[in-house]
């Protein structure tokens, strides 16, 4: 899931204070905290209430999309609306902000959040972890399933650092579990410490490095497999 | 012990089997260099500092970079110094061209560090850097001393560089098993030298020069002279992991409160604190382990030296 974070209402307000109409834009993906059609209407009103302390009139309209990010899903949600609208804010990640500046050529959609990070678990109510930033170079075998990339602020690849206390991290002020205790404390229990002491060499960037522009399938032809065959 | 020659005078006199003494400078926010080279001039004279750690950032604070006074220390007050790098700051195409600058310098000492993150210091916004960890920065010092390349393999012109580094390691490290597995790892890469960050707990010390002896690697173990009260409770409040015997910070308040308006008896009280529960520390750590010296953070502390290291014999020319 990707977790967002909503701007102060000031923020949002400066963003849309050109404009009387806003189409308000919620995402029923993968965004949490909930980012959907009630969070849409309550930002509009808070909008509506600010343009009125100022003496301005505010006319808005909330909807929600099922995945911003989808092009498609996006475009056939939005279009019978957004012709109605000088602008659009969107409660969605930066992906679905990107995506609708892209499928609606015409309109500026502005961000309502802050989108903090992906690949995380809800501990609680409150409460998210970091366990992958989708690096692109995936060490979890090595290191009893626990990531230092997501879970180290320093990205050690050979740590700890001197800056674990109690097997707790500096950055946080030693709120924070130290990943590669965690990671020492897992491979100790499976006898896996061998993995532990082995070194790990410089990381290649680029797989982590934006912007990314990736290609997973790649065409397939058994007419190399049928030339080796003949050669052999 | 690593088989590269010892190219730094540090690395020679811990090679001649003596007890050595390294000090340390800090280079603050600072314009001038004239209270630096005074304490690094201070440390020349004891004639047992053979080097002093020049630090880079520490509490990842924006300071002077260390480069500029290490060069500065050995030019001005003829002292060796041991750069201290961390990789908090610098990717590692800046590292390879700071190092070959330093080479330039006739720096001869690296300590590679992770270095305090950049959310402990003045600038919390900044973005760290970490491209490489202190370990892969190792590796980088060891391909280019020993092969005479970058990481990549590209040849550096001319042969290869002559510098010994070290690395440091943590003796209040909780748990300390993942801490001495990872000063395995430093070792494997090459490290000539260890030294520690302070300990004030004697048996403490012993038992990890003892689980450091495995790595057959010289060890420096560092102290702390503590030299006012108020930086005792700041290490004993602020320092993770480092506790300041109750009984010293009790002296050290005692010392300042008895001597209130009389400058000199503060400083001859606070000293005589200092030398008698350093000298015999350090005189106990010579005796009962392996330990090839002691690194003595006494930072703008200079006045201690001779009193405490006059027991010492002089060693460096």
């Amino acid at each position: 899931m990707i977790i967002t974070q909503q701007k102060g209402i000031d923020e949002i307000y400066n963003m849309i204070k050109p404009y009387s109409k806003i189409l308000i834009a919620g995402c029923d993906g993968c965004c949490q905290p909930p980012r959907s059609i009630n969070e849409a209407k309550t930002l509009g009103q808070l909008l509506e209430l600010k343009a009125k302390t100022e003496g301005k009139e505010l006319t808005w309209k909330a909807t929600t999309v099922l995945r911003q990010c989808d092009d498609r899903i996006a475009a056939t949600s939005l279009r019978p609306l957004i012709q109605e609208y000088d602008a659009v804010v969107s409660l969605a990640c930066g992906l679905g902000v990107v995506m609708l500046n892209k499928v609606f050529e015409d309109t500026l959609t502005f961000p309502a959040q802050e989108s903090m990070c992906g690949g995380v678990q809800n501990i609680g109510e409150n409460y998210f972890i970091e366990y992958c930033e989708e690096c692109g170079d995936c060490i979890l075998a090595q290191t009893g399933g626990v990531c230092p990339r997501a879970g180290c602020a320093k990205h050690l690849s050979n740590g700890p650092c001197g800056g674990m206390v109690d097997g707790m991290c500096e950055v946080g002020d030693y709120t924070h579990p130290c990943a590669w205790v965690d990671i020492w404390k897992r491979l100790k229990k499976f006898d896996r410490l061998d993995l532990f002491k082995k070194y790990r060499p410089p990381r290649d960037w680029r797989t982590s490095n934006s912007p990314a522009f990736i290609t997973i399938y790649k065409d397939y032809t058994n007419v190399e497999e049928k030339e080796e065959e003949a050669k052999s | 012990m690593s088989n590269r020659p010892a190219y730094s005078n540090l690395m020679k006199k811990i090679k001649e089997g003596h007890f050595v003494f390294t000090g340390e400078l800090e280079p603050k926010k600072i314009l001038d260099m004239e209270e630096i080279i005074h304490s690094a001039k201070e440390m020349k004279k004891t004639k047992r500092i053979v080097s002093a750690n020049v630090t880079d950032g520490p509490q990842g604070d924006a300071y002077m970079c260390s480069l500029v006074p290490s060069y500065l220390v050995q030019r001005d007050a003829e002292i060796e110094a041991v750069w201290q790098v961390t990789v908090r700051d610098r990717n590692r195409v800046a590292l390879f061209g700071d190092v070959l600058g330093a080479a330039q310098l006739g720096i001869k000492n690296i300590l590679t560090l992770t270095g305090d993150h950049t959310a402990l210091g003045d600038h919390k916004k900044g973005r760290a850097v970490y491209d490489i960890d202190s370990t892969q920065f190792c590796q980088m010092l060891a391909i280019m001393i020993d092969e005479g390349t970058d990481l990549e393999g590209n040849e550096l012109k001319g042969g290869k560089i002559e510098m010994n580094y070290g690395c440091v390691a943590n003796p209040n490290s909780d748990p300390r098993e993942p801490e001495i597995l990872k000063v395995g790892r430093k070792v494997e890469n090459g490290v000539d030298f260890i030294q520690t960050q302070t300990s004030f707990d004697i048996e403490q010390a012993k038992e990890f020069l003892k689980e450091l002896e495995q790595f057959n690697v010289p060890v420096l173990l560092g102290v702390f002279p503590l030299k006012s009260y108020g930086i005792a409770w700041y290490f004993d409040n602020y320092i993770p992991g480092v506790s300041v015997p109750k009984d010293l910070l009790k002296a050290l308040k005692k010392a300042e409160k008895d001597n209130k308006g009389d400058k000199k008896g503060k400083y001859a009280a606070i000293d005589k604190i200092n030398i008698e529960f350093f000298e015999p520390f350090i005189k106990e750590i010579q005796k009962s382990t392996k330990a090839a010296g002691i690194h003595c953070m006494a930072v703008e502390y200079e006045r201690l030296f001779e009193p405490l290291l006059s027991d010492f014999p002089q060693y460096v020319e």
